[in-house]
């Protein structure tokens, strides 16, 4: 009696539990999102092979602790049944097993197109007319729509550098800056090891291979401005692998605008200073 | 000599001529000098969890150092080192060397034969594994490799690894993959030749058709590795540049020689410890296997599709994604054999009379750990999800629910089952058992909550983490849970010190088994069998107890050829 009362109140603490604290056990059970589309269909996606694989579990575990709990042998039981098999079973489970793998399939690839593949930028994005980073010579743009920012990614012992457009006057390392609403497509490479990308609110992992270019994309929606979002590489690339960190500072179109010209204005003052350094060297030698 | 020839006619009646009588070596030196296949199979054994105490230390090392955040307790370069032995440790050294240690030891027994086909090759395959690990734990003396147990170029290129520990680790990989291929075809040889009367492929023990199917498995994939490994010896010292990009190479043709070893030798670790299970539940639950024919085809399946899912461990790389289809769906088809095997083990305790010792608390744990990491291997399958989780805690949590869960508690069930046959005694039951629960609560509270720190964005193979991640807790727990199943590894090693001297007599047969290693007595003599019983079904130990029973002669025997002198 008194285990039964036992087992009645562990039943009842941990559906407390489980009702209490859902948004924090969510955020334990599931991957980051809320940064941008593909990872909020990530995040929709994994849930669904959670909830699947919870399933499954509760079945798997539930006959196997039931199977030792009420098989155990007593003085007097029964005699173990001597069975061998049971072909319709086997080939039952078989069976199942294959469907969830076949409904699982085809979840992923109706998810697939929209993780995978960037859409458009939205009207409150990065306009036409500021659409002098949208480099023209990059292949088959992804959708018709707004203007697509474009971002080289190189990832370089521990440190990223982030290159708008192929016209080198505008770069940063560390943290990135985007426009809000904007599609941000990512070329990635890396310079000396191998890094991978990963901010996790922003989506998934692309690795910066040196000697290839990865693809990946982000679409921060309009009410995130002003957020910065913070990742760090997730491939082990060194001794200093842990502090490779990377952020991506989400701004309004006219707030990029205008720290774009900063940037361009202080890289292009840099260079000068450089050159104006290297001329009165010159003149001392 | 000239006497000899010279004399021919005269040698007309047979004469025994001594040259000298060898006396078998004692003490150390014939464990230094042995061809007996047990005596390999313990040296295995013990160099495995050697091994396996070395490898925890540099694991509870790195749990302290990211108890908290900022911890300070090893540099990153440090950090880098030990998660690099450990993991090669773990793999090469331990699970590897404790399979080939159990496999030595068994399957002459379980097969009925004296000893394995190639005894010398055999003592030489354990040589080469311990020299291989004395290499690799040199480098601790002059600079640890760093570049992980994955080595991915061009990392691990003289460029960016210049010490000399990715050459030790290479020295490694060649010298257990040596001893790995020749104790291979030592196994192939014996299992495929020296069976016992009557014992036809469907009377085989599943453990022998799991170290069967690891032999192969190991043939197939060990080459690409030893290949590898020779291609990175090269461009560290020998200019060429297979994986330098700057010279042509490129780095994903390491990750693709590597994995295709790397995934095969995944189920090349769990497999035998599913055939271990296979045969301690049905003897635990007085019941025969459930699906003995589907549990073996299982075997075979996985090892099959195992050969071709490699570059699910790519899906970040750049990669079409028709090719990340293909390799999503050959990871998908291996869950219906695994599904197979699970419901097979749970079928067999079902309507049984399970008796509750030590070796039946870990193989029913094995199932229940290992349908944990099953869930998390599907998910990491799909290669949309796998691009959040990849490379985070929530894939090192996954793969050691997979090796430790699905391997190691299957390893541990097996040394407590046949430990009183290797050495006569058995180990005590509660110290057993007490083992048993510390390391299951300790692997779960170490291993269960490094899904959620990975889901949360902490990437595996760093020194040190921020505390705006949301991940001190979780790692805080995971450490303590290190330390918990730390604690019941050693009460096993006590356990196994204790019973050496003082454990209870064992006796031929001491848990009603089904084989036919419990035919012989603890420990066996060495060469096993005066007489060779001959097989009828798959539990030929069953048939002979059911005959003495019935009061008749302990079935039909065979008499084994004459046994060589010298051991």
């Amino acid at each position: 009696m008194s285990r039964r009362l036992l087992t009645a109140a562990v039943a009842a603490a941990l559906l407390a539990m489980l009702v209490a604290a859902p948004s924090a056990l969510a955020d334990a059970l599931t991957p980051e999102s809320g940064g941008s589309q593909n990872a909020d269909n990530i995040d929709t996606l994994y849930k669904i092979t959670l909830y699947i694989g919870l399933v499954i579990f509760l079945i798997v575990e539930g006959t196997l602790i039931w199977s030792l709990v009420r098989f155990r042998a007593r003085r007097g039981g029964p005699e173990a049944a001597q069975m061998r098999g049971n072909t319709p079973l086997e080939v039952g489970w078989t069976l199942g097993a294959a469907l969830i793998l076949v409904m699982l399939t085809v979840v992923t690839f109706l998810y697939l197109d929209d993780i995978e593949n960037p859409p458009a930028s939205g009207p409150n994005g990065l306009r036409a007319s500021q659409a002098q980073f949208a480099s023209i010579d990059q292949p088959e743009p992804p959708t018709s729509g707004g203007p697509v920012l474009r971002v080289n990614v190189v990832g370089q012992q521990y440190l990223w550098r982030f290159d708008y457009g192929q016209s080198n006057d505008l770069f940063t390392y560390h943290q990135m800056v985007v426009p809000v609403d904007t599609t941000v497509v990512l070329h990635i490479t890396a310079s000396d090891v191998i890094h991978s990308w990963w901010i996790p609110k922003l989506g998934g992992k692309a690795d910066g291979v040196p000697g290839h270019i990865n693809e990946t994309w982000f679409k921060i929606p309009g009410k995130l401005a002003g957020t910065t979002f913070h990742g760090q590489c997730a491939e082990l690339c060194g001794a200093g692998h842990a502090d490779m960190r990377a952020e991506v500072r989400a701004v309004t179109p006219d707030q990029f605008e205008q720290w774009a010209a900063g940037q361009r204005e202080a890289i292009q003052a840099a260079h000068d200073d450089l050159a104006a350094q290297r001329r009165l060297r010159e003149r001392q030698d | 000599m000239e006497a000899g020839t010279a004399t021919p006619t005269k040698v007309a009646r047979p004469e025994v001529i001594v040259h000298g009588v060898e006396t078998p070596p004692r003490g150390w030196l014939a464990w230094l000098t042995t061809t007996d296949h047990k005596k390999i199979g313990i040296l295995y054994i013990a160099t495995a969890l050697v091994f396996l105490m070395l490898g925890g230390v540099e694991a509870l090392i790195m749990r302290l150092q990211l108890a908290q955040p900022n911890g300070t307790l090893v540099a990153p370069e440090t950090y880098n080192g030990l998660v690099t032995m450990h993991g090669t440790t773990m793999v090469f050294l331990f699970v590897i060397p404790l399979i080939a240690g159990f496999g030595n030891y068994l399957i002459p027994l379980m097969i009925g034969a004296r000893d394995m086909a190639f005894p010398k090759l055999n003592a030489l395959s354990y040589w080469l594994t311990l020299f291989g690990g004395v290499a690799f734990y040199c480098s601790i003396f002059f600079e640890p490799p760093e570049a992980g147990w994955t080595m991915y170029a061009p990392l691990s290129d003289d460029l960016y690894s210049a010490a000399g520990g990715v050459d030790a680790w290479i020295f490694l990989i060649h010298l257990t993959g040596m001893s790995s291929l020749l104790g291979a075809v030592n196994f192939v040889a014996t299992i495929h030749n020296m069976r016992a009367p009557g014992m036809s492929w469907g009377r085989m023990p599943l453990f022998v058709w799991t170290i069967l199917v690891f032999s192969y498995l190991l043939i197939l994939a060990l080459p690409a590795i030893a290949a590898a490994v020779t291609m990175l010896l090269t461009d560290r010292h020998f200019g060429t540049s297979f994986f330098d990009p700057t010279g042509g190479g490129d780095p994903l043709l390491w990750q693709h020689l590597f994995w295709f070893f790397g995934h095969p030798e995944v189920y090349i670790m769990v497999l035998p410890a599913f055939g271990m299970i296979s045969e301690i539940l049905p003897v635990f639950a007085r019941k025969p296997i459930f699906g003995y024919k589907a549990i073996a085809a299982a075997t075979v399946a996985i090892a099959f599709l195992g050969m071709l899912v490699w570059a699910h461990h790519m899906f970040a790389t750049p990669t079409a994604t028709v090719v990340l289809a293909f390799f999503m769906l050959s990871s998908f088809t291996i869950a219906v054999p695994t599904g197979i095997k699970i419901f097979n083990w749970i079928a067999t305790l079902w309507r049984g009379s399970i008796v509750y010792k030590t070796p039946l608390y870990f193989a029913a744990a094995l199932p229940g750990l290992f349908v944990i990491g099953g869930i998390s291997g599907i998910q990491l399958a799909i290669f949309p999800v796998d691009w959040q989780l990849h490379d985070s805690y929530f894939v090192v949590a996954h793969f050691h629910y997979t090796i430790f869960g699905g391997g190691v508690f299957g390893y541990f069930a097996g040394l407590y089952y046949w430990w009183p046959k290797m050495t006569g005694r058995m180990l005590s039951e509660s110290l057993g058992k007490l083992s048993f629960w510390l390391m299951f609560v300790g692997f779960n509270v170490t291993f269960l909550i490094q899904h959620s720190a990975g889901l949360s964005g902490m990437p595996r193979r760093v020194y040190d983490y921020n505390e705006e991640l949301g991940v001190t807790t979780y790692n805080l727990i995971s450490t303590i849970g290190a330390f918990i199943l730390a604690t019941g590894v050693v009460v096993t090693v006590v356990n196994i010190v204790w019973s050496a001297k003082r454990g209870k007599k064992a006796g031929n047969d001491p848990w009603k088994a089904n084989t036919l290693e419990w035919f012989t007595s603890s420990p066996p003599p060495p060469n096993n069998f005066d007489v060779i019983p001959r097989v009828r079904s798959v539990e030929p130990m069953k048939d002979i107890r059911r005959e003495v029973l019935a009061g008749a002669r302990p079935a039909e025997t065979v008499a084994q050829p004459a046994a060589p002198r010298s051991v």
